[in-house]
């Protein structure tokens, strides 16, 4: 699949670009576009291959109607009932509540809500950090080992790609040996002089630390503006507090354990990227950063698309490492939407907000990404496929 | 393109259909007829603690199918709380289960739960406090399978080298702190507990508080004795004389004791297997906890065998669990796996097997059971997380969060 929307870009967008590089493409080069079709298939018979289409694909399109939108659409109805997993949520006797569930996640004043705005702030902070730095490790992971003159490509290859055919369970582990108060990590660091955390049982954010240490603010007791204003129950202060360091570690865990499964998709799409260009760049005379600049990277956008796309949903979703970790402690400061409806449902036996919860993170993560897709859309509109 | 909008919209009609047929064996909400056969086949899911136990349930059920001609499976849950949501969703229970305490008020709201309190003849002979946590609408749900209370862990060695003799043991909480403070030197720390309500929550008993009051119809959180007893705990904390078991890189108290790093914990009857299995050479002493303001007190905890509403078998698995519940087979089960009986008969007679247990044993006459309170497991878990930064928090805060979290837990479950 993304083999077949990569071709049209790096055939049809790459030669322009690397002919007058840094310029965007000329407004004539919707041109294209304008011109027919090359061949219109007689409406008739357009129509019997349509019917035709369907019945091939009906096997597909039965099994994820079947488990995919059905039990979507089952969870949406289960989202607006107050129910607790001991009857049939189906047969009209479970009291169905409407909205309430979604209120008391976003209007509500309560637990419930300030449960939620933190999960909201923790996993925003996660995503703001760990989407950038596992793109940008992976693609320079995979410029590196990309290298035609690089001596052991493939044992690079495969110690960059390692952590992620780990298991996340076993990673996780690891990682909770490691960064103990006592553990490998804060041993290194005292060897330069560093007294480094307790990590996984301090809440405080590092946003905050940062800015006590400058002493901008009083992080023990923060007022004025910021401890005033709150928004969904949680004060300014608790919103820009930033990470704390528990989540901070998870952040490197993820950065760690993914960067190695993008590094490999840029790696398909780097070599996908036809010498020629890369030729006629270098007989124009262009240093290697221009290179990057004008040519690969401009080549890599699907693939950067991708990745960013998959990243943030994957980083919103963030489950495992959470549950295996920490469980939402020190201070609630590593609990994840994610997390929390797992909690609600099976903790408290409250699977309608459970299920809200879901459905709020799936709004959440559809308008990213329509966000980003614009974000990232080609600058000039070209021609392409109307399906 | 109106027309495959069309077919999608009729497939997924379709799909909807089917589905809904299906459905239906997701189960009508009426009653399960029972079975009257002379031989059942009855289920039997637990949460063990380690082949021990799961060894001696066996035993037992195997020794009730022989003699009352019924076969019993006994299944291990790997997360029960998880497991047993599912199968009362599918109308598919096992018979017989244990029901952790924080789960049970949500099963027993839901009508999952057999109550069968009513056909056990001698249900006196079980702790008061533990079948108060387990009475649900007034009616004895289930028996609680064992118990455990809480009281102090002190390491010998630490002790002696403070200069402190077994006149000294706290009884008071001025002594506990003085006796905390002299202890705490070097790379140890005086008294280190899990920063969770479950310990820390001692204190607010001793102060003459709790949680929510006697029937747990009302939230009792913010009252003066709450307030004095995390006060108390929060000037330990941060004279450093008392820590949370994370903070000196373990995960529990009995670790922190058996490692070196605290003098004293508090811990229930389970120390004394955990020590035994991870920190043999390390001696120490079990006293009671030493009395607050308002007197004596400690906490219980317990699991109960639950009979599912669902379960065809109700009179065979209610015979089963009287017979799992004998004065005798807790006997046993105390020597098999170190759990304490939950009936007072058999509490004597394992007290008398273990006078080193005799502090936890003695602690049952003052303890307060856990709170059962549908929808509290959100509500306590904060507790938990407010509990943890106490040191750099008022805990008049923490306690006016967890009431007013409370009493919305508690509308909501009405």
């Amino acid at each position: 699949m993304p083999r077949q929307d990569t071709t049209p870009v790096t055939a049809g967008g790459a030669p322009s670009t690397a002919g007058r590089p840094g310029t965007p493409d000329a407004p004539g080069a919707a041109g294209p576009g304008a011109t027919p079709r090359p061949k219109s298939a007689p409406r008739v018979g357009r129509r019997a291959e349509g019917r035709w289409g369907w019945l091939f694909v009906s096997p597909m399109v039965i099994v994820l109607g079947l488990f995919l939108v059905l039990p979507i659409l089952m969870a949406l109805w289960v989202s607006l009932l107050h129910w607790d997993g001991q009857s049939n949520p189906f047969n009209g006797q479970t009291e169905f509540v409407g909205l309430d569930n979604y209120r008391a996640l976003l209007t509500q004043d309560g637990l419930d809500r300030t449960l939620f705005a933190t999960a909201l702030r923790n996993n925003l902070y996660y995503v703001l950090l760990t989407v950038p730095l596992q793109t940008i490790l992976a693609l320079a992971l995979a410029l590196i080992v990309n290298q035609r003159m690089l001596r052991g490509r493939s044992i690079l290859r495969t110690a960059f790609f390692f952590p992620s055919v780990t298991s996340s369970i076993a990673v996780s582990t690891i990682f909770l040996f490691l960064f103990q108060g006592s553990g490998a990590v804060n041993t290194a660091l005292s060897w330069v002089g560093v007294k480094g955390p307790n990590w996984f049982n301090d809440p405080r954010g590092v946003l905050s630390l940062l800015l006590g240490g400058l002493g901008l603010v009083d992080t023990g007791h923060p007022s004025g503006v910021l401890a005033d204003h709150s928004f969904m129950g949680l004060s300014w202060f608790e919103w820009l507090s930033g990470p704390s360091v528990a989540m901070c570690t998870i952040i490197l865990l993820a950065v760690w354990t993914t960067s190695g499964t993008f590094m490999l998709i840029f790696l398909a799409a780097l070599q996908d990227i036809p010498r020629e260009l890369e030729e006629a760049a270098a007989i124009e005379g262009v240093n290697r950063r221009q290179l990057l600049r004008h040519v690969t990277l401009p080549a890599l956008r699907p693939v950067l698309f991708l990745v960013l796309t998959l990243g943030l949903i994957a980083t919103w979703q963030v489950f495992d490492q959470v549950y295996v970790m920490s469980q939402g402690a020190p201070g609630n400061t590593t609990l994840t939407p994610a997390f929390l409806s797992y909690s609600s449902a099976f903790g408290d036996a409250d699977y309608g907000q459970g299920a809200a919860i879901a459905f709020i993170l799936l709004a959440l993560i559809l308008a990213m990404t329509a966000l980003q897709r614009l974000a990232l859309r080609e600058r000039a509109p070209r021609f392409r496929r109307s399906r | 393109m109106p027309h495959r909008t069309a077919a999608a919209a009729l497939v997924t009609t379709a799909a909807l259909l089917t589905a809904t047929g299906c459905s239906s064996s997701f189960g009508s909400d009426q009653k399960t007829a029972q079975d009257s056969d002379a031989k059942q086949h009855l289920t039997v899911l637990i949460a063990s603690s380690g082949d021990a136990e799961t060894k001696a349930v066996r035993e037992a059920a195997t020794a009730w199918a022989k003699q009352s001609g019924n076969t019993v499976t006994v299944d291990v849950a790997k997360d029960i709380n998880q497991q047993l949501a599912q199968s009362f969703a599918g109308h598919k229970p096992p018979d017989a289960f244990y029901v952790n305490s924080d789960q049970f008020a949500n099963y027993a709201k839901a009508d999952s739960l057999y109550p069968y309190g009513d056909q056990v003849k001698d249900t006196d002979d079980f702790a008061a406090q533990l079948r108060t946590s387990f009475t649900y609408d007034g009616k004895l749900v289930c028996l609680p399978k064992d118990t455990s209370t809480l009281a102090l862990a002190i390491n010998s060695d630490l002790w002696k080298k403070a200069g402190l003799t077994a006149a000294d043991y706290p009884t008071t909480w001025a002594q506990l702190k003085s006796v905390a403070t002299k202890l705490t030197k070097g790379g140890v720390t005086g008294l280190v507990v899990n920063g969770e309500y479950a310990r820390v929550g001692v204190f607010m008993k001793e102060a003459g508080g709790w949680i929510t009051n006697g029937d747990q119809t009302k939230m009792t959180a913010d009252s003066k004795q709450n307030t004095e007893a995390l006060t108390y705990v929060r000037s330990l904390l941060k004279s450093g004389s008392m820590k949370y078991a994370t903070q000196v890189d373990t995960n529990w108290g009995g670790e922190a004791l058996g490692k070196g790093k605290a003098a004293m914990t508090i811990e229930g009857n389970w120390l004394a297997g955990g020590m035994q299995a991870d920190y043999p050479k390390v001696k120490y002493a079990v006293v009671p906890l030493p009395a607050g303001p308002a007197g004596k007190g400690t906490l219980a905890f317990s699991q109960c065998w639950g009979v599912a509403e669902d379960s065809a078998h109700h009179k065979a698995a209610v015979d089963l669990i009287e017979h799992l519940t004998t004065r005798a087979q807790q006997v046993k089960n105390a020597a098999a796996f170190g759990v304490m009986p939950s009936r007072t008969s058999a509490l004597a007679e394992y007290a008398a097997k273990n006078p080193a247990a005799k502090a936890w044993v003695d602690a049952g006459a003052y303890a307060q059971g856990p709170v059962t309170v549908a929808g509290f497991d959100k509500v306590l878990t904060q507790f938990n997380t407010d509990l943890a930064a106490l040191a750099g928090t008022d805990p008049e805060k923490i306690l006016a969060d967890l009431q007013r979290n409370g009493e919305q837990a508690l509308t909501k479950g009405d």
